[in-house]
């Protein structure tokens, strides 16, 4: 496999490109603001654990300007504008992203160490073109079958996964429909927010149509709970997303979550195989796991069970992991010391209940949060990394012998985010999938994302629908 | 349906419906995710030291063909001689692989060649298109080892192999491969002829089976030629063969490769897909003709820090 002859030099992606400040306020009112009550926090480089910048937790009093702002901008200005011109400001912030994507994939890859192959291939092109996407709806909201009237101010709240891309699923639809919002990005990835906010200035987009707040925990804490909001987005993890539901409950505010995933990738033995392995690894390696519809369990039919694994293994073997800038790393960092932990916490579980760990035999750089591509075998339905969400580069696998079998044991999680059926057989993917209790079922591909497809989980995967016309509804009334 | 590495069973070419059975019992092919696959590997950045040993390789790698009408003695010693010192002013130039003519001149690309080390390779059973009596294909490979040619590159019957006649494939190369002697067998399976990724998996074990020594791509007289994913199948079929038999098979994509990086992304398949087994002059070869000219002018590049008009390489 890829051997020793042939040895890639070197290949880092400049980062003169990106030019990072030493610290940053909040957003509000389309202007960088000093915090009423906010305290400072450092943002790292995962891959080397340097301090990128210092940026700012907004306190109480932070989210309560940055929320009346949003609020002022609606009434007065935003929901009032004609579709039509609403879509104009999207379409220049769909352009500017795009003129600045090298720069926003280097930042992207510096703040979550993620290979810059990725930031640079997929989210990028992702985040221009839900905008895109989104700015085309806003003239044509009568014709989404949701009605076509705002809702108010929207709090979103996003993951440290894919800063920009998230921070695009929940922006564009909710301004394309004439909403307000304040975003809260992850604590660990705010530098891209912060970039956008630049963008939103550059687009000349109205004051405080955008507000960003960073913060952590509480910051998001006082957004959900704001009065003053009529609207919450949240991307993260199952028990956050639990909090915010009861926090939620008995206001008059409108939700949508999308949670965790544990989603079964299921092979059947007339798969095309190659091909299917290459669906195993972007599956699960794809941005090092931290995926919540990674195909985090592996359904391989007993028949040919060996043989897929011992080819996954040859193939593990030919990533590449290291420096998230090099254009040939595969597999990059991991996002934070605390990610890492948990992770390492689950696998040493994973071992404990006497599946067997076998990992891709790879350099680790010294400085940073790295965990090598790992896959488990001999694990069953009871094993606590065949249910629990890693968010990580681990692989469980299972198998199973006939299609109920599969079907029973990809259903049989309290997830259910996605899914992916392998198969040569087209009958057999639609009748799986019509019984896969999951918001995606990718057939022979896995980790394809468009803005016009809508995502969204079933059960403690989450409620509500991102992207395509489905994703307009939890913006309009 | 069982994968490739089970067992080739001992009467698979017993009959046509024994072959049928086992080329079609291999695993599919799913197009979108193939071509992904390859897509993917085309990014790969090959810089500074990893270039330079990835154009010396490319060259080492290169048969370098003129498989024309108007082909005349002068035009194959041109090539002999480039062949054997691509670069006149270093030295340290590699010499490309093989020279590969008609059967016709391969009399004369031996002499030039001498004992430089550069093989002559013959395509041969009435190239490109395949299409005579097998007695006169046989006589054309017989003609072109009588000659001296060190290597074969055949034809597969493409008309046989899409109306199902596998058998009447696998014994025509049996048959060519014996008249070969010793003189190595490249069977081009002209994919892009085959039009599906499946075919191109059938046809590579097809050829394997029969007793090649090397699986290419394509003539080069049709479109498309060699292309990134049809190699990466290619690829993968060699290594499931060496896996299932023990027996190592070469690649060889040929036509419409033209640049250094063209060049770069065949390499990174190999490097990727099979490793360093398959990474020497033994057992891949890149079957073209402007590709040497390239290799040269970025080598250059590599060494001066600045491009050298195209006056600065021969043509030949």
């Amino acid at each position: 496999m890829a051997g020793k002859l042939f040895d890639y030099a070197p290949a880092p992606e400049s980062r003169a490109i990106v030019n990072i400040a030493s610290s940053y306020g909040l957003f509000i009112n389309g202007e960088f603001v000093e915090p009423i009550d906010g305290e400072p926090f450092k943002t790292v480089n995962p891959a080397s654990e340097e301090v990128l910048a210092e940026v700012t937790a907004a306190g109480l009093q932070d989210v309560e300007r940055a929320v009346a702002a949003a609020r002022a901008a609606y009434t007065n200005t935003w929901s009032r504008m004609p579709g039509r011109e609403r879509a104009k400001y999207l379409f220049r912030i769909a352009r500017i992203i795009q003129e600045r994507a090298r720069e926003l994939a280097v930042l992207e890859s510096l703040d979550n160490g993620k290979p810059i192959k990725e930031s640079r291939d997929v989210d990028l092109p992702l985040v221009a073109a839900h905008f895109f996407y989104y700015a085309g709806w806003a003239d044509k909201l009568k014709y989404s079958g949701f009605g076509d009237q705002p809702i108010g101010v929207a709090g979103q709240v996003i993951p440290w996964n894919f800063p920009l891309l998230m921070l695009s699923w929940k922006i564009a639809p909710a301004l394309a429909c004439g909403n307000t919002v304040v975003l809260k990005p992850a604590e660990t990835t705010p530098l891209t927010a912060l970039a956008f906010a630049e963008i939103c200035q550059q687009a000349d987009l109205p004051p405080g149509v955008v507000n960003i707040v960073t913060g952590a925990g509480e910051t998001g804490k006082a957004l959900v709970e704001h009065a003053d909001v009529d609207k919450i987005a949240f991307t993260g993890s199952t028990e956050v997303g639990k909090a915010i539901a009861k926090a939620v409950a008995g206001t008059k505010k409108r939700l949508t979550l999308e949670l965790g995933g544990k989603a079964a990738n299921i092979v059947f033995d007339d798969a095309p195989i190659d091909q299917a392995i290459e669906g195993i690894v972007s599956g699960i390696f794809f941005n090092q796991g931290h995926v919540c519809c990674a195909g985090s369990r592996l359904l391989v039919q007993e028949s040919i069970a060996d043989e897929v694994l011992e080819r996954l293994r040859r193939r593990m073997s030919t990533l590449r992991l290291g420096d998230p800038l090099d254009k040939n790393t595969d597999v990059g960092a991991i996002n934070s010391a605390a990610q890492l932990q948990k992770i390492r916490e689950l696998s040493q579980i994973g071992e404990e209940e006497g599946a067997q760990r076998w990992s891709a035999s790879c350099e680790i750089p010294e400085r940073g949060y790295w965990f090598p591509p790992t896959v488990f075998t001999g694990v069953t339905q009871a094993h606590r990394i065949a249910r629990e969400e890693i968010f990580g580069p681990v692989l469980s696998v299972l198998t199973f012998r006939t299609p109920d079998e599969a079907v029973e044991k990809a259903n049989n999680t309290p997830y259910g985010l996605s899914a992916g059926v392998w198969t040569d057989k087209g009958s057999r993917i639609l009748s799986i999938a019509n019984r896969l209790r999951a918001g995606v079922v990718w057939a022979n591909t896995f980790n394809k994302f468009d803005p016009t497809s809508p995502f969204g989980g079933y059960k403690e995967s989450g409620f509500g629908r991102e992207g395509g016309r489905h994703g307009l509804e939890a913006y309009l009334r | 349906m069982t994968l490739t590495t089970s067992a080739i069973p001992t009467d698979v070419a017993s009959s046509d419906s024994a072959l049928r059975r086992f080329l079609h019992g291999l695993p599919g092919v799913d197009q979108v995710g193939a071509e992904a696959r390859a897509a993917a590997l085309a990014t790969r950045s090959i810089k500074t030291d990893a270039k330079r040993w990835a154009i010396d390789t490319a060259i080492s790698m290169i048969d370098l063909t003129t498989l024309e009408g108007q082909d005349t003695e002068g035009k194959v010693r041109a090539l002999c001689a480039k062949g054997i010192r691509p670069d006149p002013t270093d030295a340290s130039c590699p010499k490309v692989a093989a020279i590969c003519v008609y059967p016709d001149l391969v009399a004369i690309a031996k002499e030039h060649l001498g004992d430089s080390g550069v093989k002559v390779a013959s395509v041969a059973t009435n190239f490109p298109s395949g299409r005579a009596a097998l007695p006169v294909k046989l006589a054309d490979v017989r003609d072109a080892v009588a000659s001296g040619a060190d290597e074969i590159d055949m034809v597969i019957d493409r008309g046989a192999f899409l109306s199902g006649r596998y058998l009447e494939v696998y014994d025509e190369i049996v048959q060519v491969k014996a008249a070969c002697d010793t003189a190595h067998l490249k069977v081009i399976l002209e994919t892009g002829e085959l039009a599906t990724y499946d075919n191109v998996r059938r046809a590579s074990w097809l050829a394997m089976l029969a007793g090649g020594d090397f699986i290419k791509t394509s003539t080069g007289k049709v479109s498309p030629a060699a292309t990134l994913p049809v190699t990466l199948v290619m690829l993968e079929a060699v290594r499931d063969f060496r896996e299932t038999t023990g027996k190592q098979i070469g690649v060889k994509p040929a036509g419409g490769i033209r640049t250094t990086k063209d060049a770069m992304r065949y390499l990174v398949l190999v490097n990727e897909t099979v490793g360093d087994d398959w990474l020497t002059p033994d057992w891949f070869r890149l079957g073209a003709s402007s590709l040497l000219n390239d290799l040269l002018l970025q080598r250059h590049k590599l060494s001066t820090g600045h491009y050298d008009g195209p006056d600065y390489v021969t043509i030949d």
